[in-house]
């Protein structure tokens, strides 16, 4: 028997929760793009077990969505990434609890 | 307006009494146009007043010979002019004036002494800087007196008195710098007013009966046929109908301004002014108003005769006339200012001169009335002249021997002392004091009068004859200066009324009783018959003998053996405790002092109390409120207006303060509000779509 | 329920919550390569291999190294100071803890309504070839496009500023 479509599903939840958690919770923005990547990635789990489970998987539809999302991903990762580098520059810290500059 | 008989042109009558009104409009004009005159200007003022008091003379005589000649032909003269002077609703108030014989008579003498005395003023008041004050003064007076005396409405005559009083308010404080003068014309002018009072209820109850307050209207005057019978179809208390009733209130202001029994206490104060308003004022002419009052209102007292033939009012008239009489004689007799004997003799002639008119009616009032006029002016003008020849000295124990230094004056003095005492058959006092004595002899209801009215001849010739021997008997007891003689414009005056005290007697006199009959408007006959009238001659015997008697004993006590100045006198030394009494005056100024005028004071204290501490305590208190007010509103403002817009201030700010900080600038935050809002998004949608 | 299955949800969970939990950043990176691997072998069990190579190539061979290049240029391999979690970690936590109950709640409501099981599909990277030039065409050019700009403006971003002359 093979696994069910909502055991991917809750997986694919659970990741995006861990994901989320550490976004929300951790200090560091690295880590915090790290979290943003995992929910991405839980985000593409649940794309590709709806297409697999779904009523017309030649259509390539969650398949396409996937792949694309990954790209788009990589391409956020590094805009991102770069964005923390010139902060650390300016700012010598990437503390996100410091950074409160556009307060109020 | 009355006709009179055909002999006289209707023009002449019309005339005549349309003119009358200008003799009292005269002097009142010339006091006005005197008080207008820059000060000081001394000849026209004496020219003016002197100038318009010789136009009612004129016109006085001329009304008068008129009147003579309608009387000689045997008509009753009583021309009137009555105006409406405003109306209310249904009923007018007229004004007007008559011209009848009281009337004639009163306006001769009124304006003839009033002459004769500004001419002497001027002498007398010629170091007086306020000269042109005094002739002001004096002219309204004139004018106002005979408007007294020719009115022919009560109101009229009410308005007129009331001016009378007053202008002898301001001549008795015409040195008013000296307080007692102050207090003397304020005292007068008290006491005549509770007497007016009186007089205005009478007013005021004549009015309403009558509905008019006329008193020759065509027969429906208040002193003619109808308003009288209608009168004495009323009663009011004691027996008195409403005409008796009126007439005593009405003689009630004459009690006050003739100085009558309890109201004279003003008159002795009076002498604070100026001897010449003494003469005129307080001896001729406003004290005699009084008497001529009563006179004018005759017919209301007289109405309703009783089995007696007197009434009520004329009874008690007479009561108080004649114990006036013999209380201010007997005063007199104690008093040592030359001015306040002849005041007291003065209330005493007054006296006699209402019991006159109560006892034998108006003409023997009136006949008393003028020969008075006459011989107590020339008394006070007398007595002026000797104040003005003794450096203004006025205590008698002060003069004395004067009969050398003022011949001219001793001699018109003594004319009227002896006029005043009634010295038999020369002199106009005897026949008039002689007239009343007769009437009291017969009259009805009772012999008291008489005895009284004869004790009082027996003191007026005594204080006379005391008073003349102070002054000018014995030798000069006053100071270094030596008196001397008036002037000439000052002995005249004197000289001309000098004549008249003895010849006016004579129109009065029982076998001729001309002024009788001219006011009564009975023909007049020369009757020497009337002589032989039984009890006539023992009368004059009587009344002559009495006259003697106080003379005798006036000289034996005082006459050339008067002593030094403060030593004490005759009677005082024999009998002190008589004397005592007599010289205070039988204390009732005391008396009115302690009772009226301290209830008055306690009165004026609790209205004054009442007025600072309750009316003020009320205002104090609404202010206190007000001011109460004004705090819980500042404080309202303070603390809730400006706390509350200040607190919400506060709030507004601290809102902000607070909503600023959801933008923290942190990411995460931003991040965890999006989460969140997405899971209640979701939760949402889930839960609304359950199967 | 396939043991594999179960082993390969608890790779990828564990390493996503080491890569979560781990104070040392580099270990952090390195535990997030491991739930990327553990997401393509998710993909190869699900069939398909495209995505599952695709992740390979593109998260483990790219993003993870950015991930560790960021690290390294930003001192992060130093440990830090304070705590590495924010100071309201909790709210946090709460937070993603309803998510997950939202997610997990609409998932075991849905159970009846989506079919659990499915045929394996027949498709092959030909057809995914085919696909992308045809179908997906415009898509393709535009993420073409997005990644052009994407490196620019890293490249940019990361850049360092030339000094400017002073006003």
């Amino acid at each position: 028997m093979t696994t069910p479509l909502a055991g991917y599903l809750l997986v694919a939840a659970l990741l995006f929760a861990i994901g989320l958690a550490g976004a929300l919770v951790r200090r560091n923005a690295i880590l915090v793009l790290i979290g943003i990547e995992l929910m991405l990635n839980a985000a593409n789990l649940n794309l590709i077990a709806f297409w697999r489970f779904g009523p017309h998987p030649e259509l390539l539809t969650g398949m396409m969505f996937a792949i694309f999302s990954i790209a788009v991903a990589a391409a956020e990762a590094a805009v991102g990434l770069g964005l923390v580098i010139s902060i650390y520059r300016h700012t010598n810290s990437t503390d996100l609890d410091k950074m409160n500059r556009m307060k109020g | 307006m009355q006709e009179s008989a055909t002999f006289t042109p209707q023009f002449a009558a019309y005339t005549i009494a349309g003119i009358l009104w200008l003799i009292p409009a005269a002097p009142i004009v010339a006091s006005g146009v005197i008080a207008l005159l820059k000060q000081p200007r001394r000849k026209p003022a004496a020219a003016l007043a002197i100038g318009a008091l010789s136009i009612s003379l004129l016109l006085s005589l001329v009304a008068f010979v008129h009147v003579v000649a309608g009387w000689a032909h045997g008509s009753v003269v009583r021309e009137f002019v009555n105006f409406v002077w405003f109306r209310f609703g249904s009923s007018t108030v007229d004004l007007g004036w008559v011209l009848d014989p009281l009337a004639a008579v009163m306006l001769v003498m009124v304006s003839f002494v009033g002459l004769l005395i500004f001419i002497y003023s001027v002498g007398y008041m010629a170091h007086d800087e306020n000269f042109t004050r005094f002739f002001c003064f004096m002219s309204l007076f004139a004018g106002a007196m005979l408007g007294v005396v020719i009115s022919n409405s009560l109101l009229l005559l009410f308005m007129c008195w009331e001016i009378v009083g007053l202008t002898s308010y301001l001549l008795i404080g015409f040195w008013y710098q000296k307080p007692s003068a102050a207090a003397a014309a304020k005292k007068a002018f008290v006491t005549t007013r509770v007497g007016d009072v009186f007089f205005l209820l009478g007013i005021v109850w004549l009015f309403s009966q009558t509905g008019t307050l006329l008193f020759y209207n065509h027969g429906v005057g208040s002193l003619e046929g109808l308003a009288l019978a209608n009168l004495t179809s009323q009663h009011a208390a004691f027996g008195l109908t409403a005409a008796g009733a009126i007439g005593l209130l009405i003689f009630a202001g004459a009690v006050g301004k003739s100085g009558q029994l309890p109201l004279h206490v003003w008159l002795p104060d009076a002498m604070e002014g100026p001897t010449p308003v003494s003469a005129l004022i307080h001896a001729a002419t406003m004290v005699a108003a009084g008497v001529f009052l009563v006179a004018r209102v005759y017919p209301l007292m007289q109405i309703g005769a009783g089995p007696h033939g007197a009434t009520v009012a004329l009874t008690v008239v007479t009561w108080v006339g004649a114990s006036t009489a013999v209380f201010a004689a007997l005063i007199a007799v104690a008093q040592n200012d030359i001015k306040r004997i002849l005041a007291y003799s003065t209330i005493s002639q007054l006296g006699y001169m209402m019991a006159g008119l109560g006892l034998g009616g108006v003409a023997v009032g009136i006949f008393h009335l003028i020969t008075h006029a006459f011989f107590k002016a020339l008394l006070f003008l007398g007595a002026g002249s000797v104040i003005h020849g003794c450096h203004d000295e006025q205590d008698i124990r002060r003069m004395g021997g004067l009969r050398a230094d003022m011949p001219l004056t001793f001699l018109t003095y003594a004319i009227g002392m002896l006029a005043l005492c009634g010295f038999p058959l020369v002199f106009s006092g005897f026949w008039s004091k002689d007239g009343i004595l007769e009437a009291a002899h017969h009259w009805s209801l009772s012999q008291t009068p008489f005895y009284l009215l004869v004790f009082g001849a027996l003191l007026t010739a005594f204080y006379m004859t005391r008073q003349v021997c102070y002054v000018f008997f014995g030798h000069w007891r006053g100071g270094q200066n030596a008196a001397h003689e008036s002037p000439k414009v000052m002995t005249l005056p004197l000289a001309i009324l000098a004549f008249f005290a003895i010849a006016l007697g004579f129109i009065g006199t029982p076998v001729w009783p001309w002024l009788h009959a001219f006011l009564e408007n009975r023909p007049a006959a020369f009757d020497i018959h009337a002589f032989a009238e039984p009890g006539l001659g023992l009368l004059m015997l009587s009344s002559s003998l009495v006259v003697f008697l106080g003379l005798g004993l006036g000289w034996w006590l005082y006459g050339n053996k008067l002593p030094k100045a403060e030593a004490p006198d005759a009677l005082e030394k024999s009998a002190p405790w008589l004397w005592t009494p007599l010289r205070d005056r039988f204390y009732v100024d005391e008396i009115y002092g302690a009772t009226v005028v301290a209830l008055y004071a306690w009165w004026a204290r609790v209205a004054d109390w009442l007025d600072r501490r309750v009316w003020g305590g009320i205002v104090a208190l609404v202010a206190w409120l007000f001011s109460l007010w004004a705090r819980l509103n500042r404080f309202l403002d303070v603390h809730w207006v400006d706390g509350g817009f200040d607190k919400s201030c506060e709030e507004l700010s601290s809102g902000g303060g607070l909503l600023s900080r959801v933008e923290g600038g942190r990411v995460q935050n931003y991040l965890r509000i999006l989460a969140a809002a997405i899971v209640v998004l979701a939760a949402i949608l889930l839960w609304s779509s359950r199967p | 329920m396939s043991p594999i299955f179960y082993l390969l949800a608890a790779l990828t969970i564990g390493g996503g919550l080491a890569a979560v939990l781990l104070k040392n950043l580099v270990h952090a990176a390195l535990a997030t390569t491991v739930a990327f691997a553990g997401l393509a072998l998710l993909y190869l069990e699900l069939d398909a291999q495209f995505a599952g190579f695709a992740q390979i190539l593109v998260y483990i061979g790219a993003v993870a190294i950015l991930i560790v290049f960021a690290i390294l240029l930003t001192r992060g391999s130093d440990l830090p100071k304070d705590s590495v979690f924010s100071r309201t970690w909790a709210v946090g936590l709460v937070i993603a803890a309803a998510v997950f109950a939202v997610l997990a709640w609409a998932v075991l409501q849905s159970l009846r309504a989506v079919p659990q099981q499915m045929a394996v599909p027949a498709v092959t990277v030909h057809d995914i070839g085919n696909a992308l030039v045809g179908r997906y065409v415009l898509p393709l050019e535009i993420v073409g496009l997005l990644l052009t700009a994407a490196t620019v403006g890293a490249v940019i971003v990361a850049m360092h500023e030339k000094e400017r002359p002073k006003p």
